[in-house]
């Protein structure tokens, strides 16, 4: 579902966290319109949705409370792509080790919420994810989760230290680490490829 | 930049648009988690309490830390006095995700602030203005946030810091690069963030708005007038129903340029903490001017 003049409209959950971070990111890739999105009625108008870093236990309440899940859930009916990170993924995944609040539970990965620790453990590394791009990506963790295990139908993109660190499962995207504090957009450049 | 600097800077953006708590015990660490707080500060009595108490105010019993520590899933942070280097140490040892250096607490030091260089734990410090902003984030804060004037359910000060420090950012970038070094001299505060301020027409760390919220308006107000997020001392645990104060300063802080929204939660909240007048305080009982 196209809008306007025709742009891909890639929205940013506006709730909480790294919101305007992504919205920079965005506007830097011709051909998008990048949205902030924080009510239904503008989430339901996207054709690809990212859901940034924060904390998900906050973004998750306002998510039920303001009848955002509805409107994602939506959204991943029509197959429209969806990335996670950090707190997205949390926020995406059917099983969370050590939470039993699940919020969207679109995803079929179990992760650990603050695998790593508390800040003090926050570290920043490069991953060679080919999949993604040829060249060395830069991965920042900020408390933050991986993934455990995942279903059958997830592709796993990279492992870090033998822990899963970003998946894909058709339409939707999960990373446990921030794309939006570097300086490389190729995780973007995937992500929107998704939609074709 | 190091890294780790980096790292801290980060976690802080992690936390914008959203509300951090004060918190006494596990019980009400509980209670802000399920509100949608992005962060507790533990602390043994909320500014309200410190106020009335007088005395030195010190770094919270340890143990309530932990306690907190442990009741969440969220960052808990922590208070030390302003230039108290050992309960800082204290804190990092005890693996706090971000220490305040607070002047709600009784300063240690009324000369030199804590070399934040020095840690490996993010800090957040208070500021009246951008030079005393600048001069904090030059000893290593990796979050700034106004004073306000804690423990008094008066926005008034916080709105004169945002205010102050938004008008001197702006000033910032209409100089001529060659008026910079005035600047920082009259700004006292170190020059290479100074034209950092003057480039990129925003703080280099994210600055939340902190000091006399006690209702969901007061946090739409400090958010339209451009804070990052919103930390709440008194204003929830001295209301009249906290739970319900907690989530509406929430959804407040989140939906900040939507009124109806506003209306909407601000209903039924019961009374606000007790406040005071602040031309009521004498200069001694002033949070504010307490380091520099």
């Amino acid at each position: 579902m196209q809008q306007g003049d025709g742009n891909l409209r890639v929205g940013v959950l506006g709730v909480q966290g790294s919101v305007k971070e992504h919205m920079d990111k965005l506007k830097l890739i011709k051909g998008i319109e990048a949205v902030e999105a924080k009510d239904r009625d503008t989430i339901l108008t996207l054709d690809a949705l990212i859901i940034p870093g924060g904390e998900s236990t906050a973004i998750g309440k306002i998510l039920v409370d303001f009848g955002l899940k509805d409107a994602i859930l939506k959204l991943n009916e029509r197959k429209v792509p969806i990335w996670g990170t950090c707190a997205g993924m949390i926020l995406m995944a059917k099983h969370i080790v050590n939470d039993e609040r699940i919020h969207l539970g679109i995803m079929d990965i179990t992760v650990r919420r603050n695998a790593y620790g508390s800040q003090i453990d926050s570290f920043k590394t490069r991953l060679i994810i080919p999949a993604v791009s040829e060249n060395e990506i830069e991965a920042v963790f900020i408390r933050a989760p991986y993934i455990e295990s995942v279903g059958d139908g997830v592709r796993i993109l990279a492992k870090y230290e033998g822990k899963i660190v970003a998946a894909q499962q058709d339409n939707l995207l999960a990373t446990a680490f921030h794309p939006e504090l570097t300086d490389d957009l190729s995780f973007y450049r995937y992500f929107l490829r998704l939609n074709s | 930049m190091n890294e780790r600097y980096e790292l801290n800077k980060n976690l802080a953006q992690m936390l914008k648009g959203g509300v951090i708590m004060d918190v006494t015990t596990p019980e009400q660490a509980i209670i802000a988690e399920k509100a949608g707080a992005v962060a507790v500060m533990a602390l043994e009595r909320v500014p309200a309490d410190i106020r009335a108490r007088g005395g030195v105010a010190r770094m919270s019993d340890p143990k309530i830390i932990k306690e907190i520590k442990a009741a969440v899933s969220i960052p808990v942070m922590a208070k030390v006095r302003i230039g108290h280097f050992v309960e800082a140490q204290i804190l990092e040892a005890l693996g706090i995700d971000f220490i305040d250096e607070s002047e709600v607490l009784t300063p240690a030091d009324e000369m030199y602030h804590i070399n934040k260089w020095d840690f490996k734990v993010p800090f957040v410090c208070g500021a009246r203005n951008l030079g005393e902003a600048l001069r904090r984030i030059g000893e290593g804060a990796s979050m700034i946030r106004t004073k306000g004037e804690a423990g008094t359910g008066n926005v008034v000060e916080a709105v004169r810091h945002m205010r102050t420090i938004n008008a001197e950012i702006k000033r910032l970038t209409t100089l001529r690069e060659d008026e910079l070094m005035a600047a920082a001299k009259e700004l006292q505060a170190p020059y290479d963030l100074v034209k950092y301020v003057a480039q990129h027409g925003r703080l280099p760390v994210v600055n939340f708005a902190a000091g006399g919220i006690a209702t969901p308006a007061d946090a739409a107000l400090m958010m339209q007038l451009g804070a990052d997020g919103i930390f709440v001392g008194s204003g929830i645990f001295k209301s009249q129903n906290p739970e319900k104060m907690a989530a509406a300063i929430v959804k407040a802080t989140t939906y900040f340029d939507r009124p109806e929204i506003i209306a909407e939660v601000s209903e039924g909240l019961g009374e606000a903490m007790a406040s005071i007048d602040i031309r009521q305080l004498e200069e001694k009982d002033l949070y504010a001017t307490r380091g520099w």
